[in-house]
């Protein structure tokens, strides 16, 4: 489903704020893999999500996502494949824009666009449907702006537009962070409810140890722009916020000294 | 003081300026308020569609099909401020007055001279300043017209891409949106209804000048913000996108009857663009003075006094 043989990028190559943000990142999933990452600050997490949705080129190696060679495609037209859930709720919708008309944005991805209405009747309906399994009522203010909405609400929104068109693969970068404990629970159980019933393949970064645990069915932990722990199945069931911590001072020969990893 | 019958007398005329100069500031609120871009081209595509107009209805074509002679010249404009800024990477304020200069030579190579007379007893121009009422009512008719050819593009899928864009271009190249596309289209649409309306005005006012666009821009942002300030006043939550076109309409009404109301009261017309830049940096700040006036250091200090225990 997913490829990425040993993706390299370097920011400010050449100047003194040279940062080597990936070192080499090689990874494959399998369809319907939901592989949660963590890792310390700057340790790759979120740029390995912006490689492949394509915010910028890589420097070296290959991205292949469903059999089809990426790596030369500007962002826009990786799109057709991606579904994206960012950390800030603003940047995920259009906030002068009502939420159905959001989501008609969402159900044209990957497909031209022409000069037929922007939104119809009959996708209204399906909307209306599609909001009310988000149980935040947003399907009676279908018509209302998304600047109007809550972060939460926005996030959960950003959710159903990013799987509105089955994506390939969905990207979820760290999309519960600036959210309350509370909500941030609630837009979890939702991602974990969408990817489950559209069988979806699915990263997602996260700071919280514990919801690297609880969630997926894989778990990758990265340092240095690299891979340096990758376990899946009941080998992952099994593992706990200690064995993680032990992990990383074993493979990285420090200790993760993050208190938003270790308290989150 | 002038006699009040004679500012009377001159109101009709401002009317008939302002709806002509209400299809610029419709282009400007496409680039300004919908695609969030200071498109400052304007100044020179409106002497470009003056002047393309003016010179081929001098030879002999028809004058509906200067006008739209016209709107492509004003397309071809915002194309190149597009391409400067999404191709060549250039700021988008920089980008616009690179065009903005470029069409003054453009205009005079177009013309041949700096201004070029036009005759409305020996071509039949669609709207003139010697018939004032039939003026008006064409130019509400365009003005109409265009609003509900705005009301549909902005409506389609091809419209929610140019208001994604403007709004947050991040989300609009998530959901597969070329925004740099979508850029160029809504440049190339707001400078085409800006050239247009400078077909119409240089019939209006007889003559097409190389200077006639000079300030336009700034009368094109007086126009959107007076409208949006008023519109919001009466229509409140109800304005929608019609609404907010047709009162960008009425605020360049508005400001050519203002304008012709301090050029009564004695304001020579040497200041007029004093006036306007004035009258703009007023609108542009209330929103801004408003909100400091109900949120700033100075209340909560003021609000907040605890005595020490």
């Amino acid at each position: 489903m997913l490829e990425l043989n040993n993706v390299k990028k370097t920011f400010n190559l050449g100047t003194i704020n040279e940062k080597k943000a990936l070192t080499g990142v090689s990874l494959t999933l399998d369809e319907g893999d939901f592989v949660t990452i963590i890792g310390g600050n700057g340790a790759g997490k979120s740029t390995t999500l912006n490689a492949i949705a394509g915010v910028w080129p890589i420097d070296y190696g290959s991205i292949i996502i469903n059999g089809v060679n990426v790596t030369g495609l500007s962002e826009h037209r990786r799109a057709a494949f991606l579904g994206r859930v960012f950390q800030d709720p603003m940047t995920g919708t259009a906030a002068t824009m009502e939420i159905q008309e959001n989501l008609a944005l969402a159900a044209r991805r990957g497909q031209s666009r022409s000069l037929k209405w922007g939104i119809s009747r009959k996708e209204k309906a399906h909307y209306r449907e599609l909001l009310k399994t988000l149980d935040l009522g947003l399907e009676d203010r279908m018509t209302s702006k998304v600047g109007l909405l809550s972060g939460g609400q926005r996030q959960a929104l950003t959710l159903l537009m990013a799987t509105l068109r089955s994506p390939k693969l969905l990207l979820l970068d760290e999309h519960t962070a600036a959210l309350d404990p509370k909500t941030a629970a609630k837009v979890l159980e939702i991602s974990d409810k969408i990817i489950a019933d559209n069988h979806l393949t699915a990263m997602m970064v996260t700071h919280n140890m514990n919801d690297a645990i609880v969630h997926g069915n894989r778990l990758i932990m990265m340092n240095d722009g690299k891979i340096i722990y990758d376990v899946k199945g009941e080998e992952k069931k099994k593992l706990t916020v200690d064995d993680l911590l032990k992990k990383f001072e074993e493979v990285s020969g420090s200790s993760l000294n993050n208190d938003r990893m270790l308290l989150g | 003081m002038k006699p009040i019958s004679a500012l009377f007398m001159a109101l009709p005329g401002s009317v008939a300026q302002g709806l002509i100069w209400g299809i610029l500031a419709i282009g400007v609120y496409i680039t300004y308020k919908i695609l969030d871009f200071a498109d400052l081209t304007v100044d020179g595509t409106l002497g470009t569609g003056g002047a393309v107009a003016v010179v081929l209805i001098i030879n002999g074509c028809p004058v509906p099909l200067a006008l739209v002679c016209a709107f492509f010249a004003g397309c071809l404009a915002g194309l190149a401020t597009g391409l400067l800024n999404t191709a060549l990477g250039i700021p988008a304020i920089l980008a616009g007055i690179l065009t903005q200069l470029a069409l003054y030579s453009v205009n005079l190579d177009i013309m041949g001279q700096a201004n070029t007379a036009i005759n409305v007893d020996k071509y039949p121009l669609v709207v003139s300043l010697r018939y004032i009422p039939s003026t008006i009512v064409k130019g509400a008719l365009f003005v109409a017209i265009i609003i509900a050819i705005l009301y549909w593009f902005f409506g389609t899928e091809y419209g929610f891409t140019i208001r994604a864009t403007g709004c947050n271009p991040n989300m609009a190249r998530a959901q597969g949106i070329n925004t740099k596309k979508s850029t160029v289209i809504a440049l190339v649409i707001s400078n085409g209804l800006v050239g247009l309306a400078g077909g119409l005005l240089a019939q209006y006012q007889g003559n097409s000048d190389v200077n006639m666009g000079r300030g336009a821009i700034v009368i094109g942002l007086a126009a959107v913000i007076i409208g949006e300030v008023l519109g919001e006043l009466i229509l409140g939550k109800h304005l929608n996108f019609v609404g907010r076109l047709a009162f960008t309409a009425v605020g360049a009404i508005i400001y050519y009857v203002v304008i012709q109301i301090v050029l009564w009261l004695g304001l020579s017309t040497q200041n007029t663009k004093l006036f306007s830049a004035i009258v703009v940096a007023i609108f542009l700040a209330v929103p801004y003075l408003r909100k400091n006036a109900k949120n700033s250091f100075k209340s909560a200090a003021k609000k907040g006094v605890v005595k020490d225990a």
